[in-house]
């Protein structure tokens, strides 16, 4: 059970994608698992075969339980490895189930059945397969749903990942020794530009200020790496790229910071358009397990809500985040002259035991060149 | 094409942005991307389903005039056409 992110103890897995045999490659996703935050789907990190899963659909396991065992090339013999090498002990605490029937290695489900079941909120353990080979359909949901197997409501989600958004802030506030910064950038020229680009591009290829945000912040982070990455138990440990996790408020409360990968080697054009499909997929709880662990930096964007200035709070285990106000327009003097002009408030919060003022303050002045030029992002 | 069928169309492409709201207590003439707490990227995916289900590329110098549903009821029953 890989850790999705600092606030997870424990999850659920929802259901197995793959069986016994079934060759896979790192990027498959092979498995279901539902968290405080919604259902995530778990990625393979390496190429092999499934030798056998270990927790059956239904079971709720603590973090670093293994969940199956793959075979790899190199080893064709037994040694098996884990299914998800994360910062988490690869050797299993004992499995704490919470006591669902021991269901043998389900058959599949569609994705029809997976979405209604979702929306239905029923417990894919508790449906009974007609479809195909016994494979779970859309019928089969809706009859179990006629039947009221439910699975938690709404409410007891918000309350969870309240209770979970709460020990990570409070872990965050009780280790991290926070320094803030911040500036207020003029974005007159970057929102013309924006304007532009945006009367000559189809609706469906428009950008959204958000987009240019985010990319400005990952081009500051390839220029001072000292704020992308991860605080550990040896120090500071640079990202392996730039991956900029992106605070998304959920409908109905509550909120996930997934990332968006290597978005400084990424055109605007592409960050744009798997931005939208993480919003789309956050707020949907179709997240992937990379997308939940492997932010090096988060970016919030409060200014939707008519805030001018926010100072964030760090989301272990990495050293920083870059907080956006809303656009404003302002009195502004330019070469001299004073002249209307639209202005945006940007912080940064960095983790003092990895950084300093200098280098925070050059990550911000990296950021304002970003905005300052936004043909180049 | 109908007044009606624009109406609907606005409709369906609000509720698989925000499946939570209720078009029902909606005043048509309320501002509904702040009544249904709508963000820019909600809204862009609101003009995208418009694009969809009705063929219309609304440009951005036009989204105040999306506001509330009658007013986007006018300007997208003018861009296609449609009087009755």
């Amino acid at each position: 059970m890989p850790a999705l992110g600092a606030d997870m103890e424990a999850g659920t897995l929802v259901e197995w994608l793959k069986k016994p045999g079934d060759r896979v490659k790192r990027g498959d996703i092979i498995a279901v698992v539902d968290t405080d935050k919604g259902a995530i789907e778990i990625e393979v990190f390496e190429d092999g075969e499934i030798d056998r899963t270990v927790i059956v659909p239904g079971q709720k396991v603590p973090v670093g339980t293994v969940l199956a065992l793959i075979r790899t090339p190199i080893e064709p013999a037994a040694p098996p490895s884990v299914a998800e090498p994360s910062a988490a002990p690869v050797v299993a605490p004992p499995a704490v189930t919470s006591g669902p029937p021991a269901v043998p290695s389900r058959a599949r489900v569609s994705p029809a059945a997976r979405k209604a079941a979702e929306d239905l909120r029923v417990d894919l353990t508790t449906v009974e397969g007609h479809g195909p080979g016994g494979s779970v359909t859309l019928a089969d949901v809706e009859r179990a749903a006629s039947m009221a197997r439910i699975r938690p409501e709404p409410g007891d989600r918000t309350a969870t990942m309240r209770a979970a958004i709460g020990a990570a802030m409070a872990r965050a506030k009780r280790e991290i020794p926070h320094l803030y910064l911040s500036t207020t950038v003029d974005v007159t020229g970057l929102l013309a530009w924006l304007n532009r680009q945006n009367a000559r591009r189809p609706v469906t290829e428009r950008l959204l200020p958000a987009v240019l945000f985010i990319k400005a912040v990952a081009r500051a982070c390839a220029e001072t790496p000292a704020l992308n990455g991860f605080w550990t138990d040896r120090g500071f440990v640079a990202g392996s790229g730039v991956h900029v996790g992106c605070a998304i408020a959920l409908r109905g409360g509550g909120l996930v910071a997934p990332a968006l990968h290597g978005v400084n080697v990424k055109t605007l054009d592409v960050v744009a358009r798997e931005f939208s499909d993480l919003v789309r997929r956050a707020r949907a709880g179709s997240l992937r397990s990379s997308e939940m662990s492997d932010a090096t930096i988060t970016v919030t964007n409060m200014g939707e809500l008519g805030v001018e200035a926010a100072y964030a709070i760090i989301y272990p285990p990495q050293v920083a985040i870059v907080a956006f106000g809303r656009v404003v327009e302002r009195p502004w003097v330019v070469q001299g002259r004073l002249e209307p002009r639209s202005v945006v408030t940007v912080s940064v919060s960095a983790d003092h035991r990895a950084t300093d003022g200098r280098e925070a303050g050059l990550f911000l002045a990296a950021i304002e060149r970003a905005l300052l030029a936004p043909e180049a992002l | 094409m109908t007044r009606e069928d624009v109406r609907s169309a606005i409709v369906k492409s609000l509720t698989s942005v925000a499946p939570e709201v209720d078009i029902a207590t909606l005043s048509p003439d309320v501002a509904f991307r702040h009544e249904f707490d709508l963000d820019s990227m909600d809204f862009l995916n609101f003009v995208v389903g418009l694009h969809t289900s009705l063929g219309v590329d609304v440009p951005e110098a036009d989204y105040g005039k999306l506001a509330t549903l009658d007013s986007a009821v006018d300007y997208l029953s003018t861009c296609l056409g449609v009087t009755a």
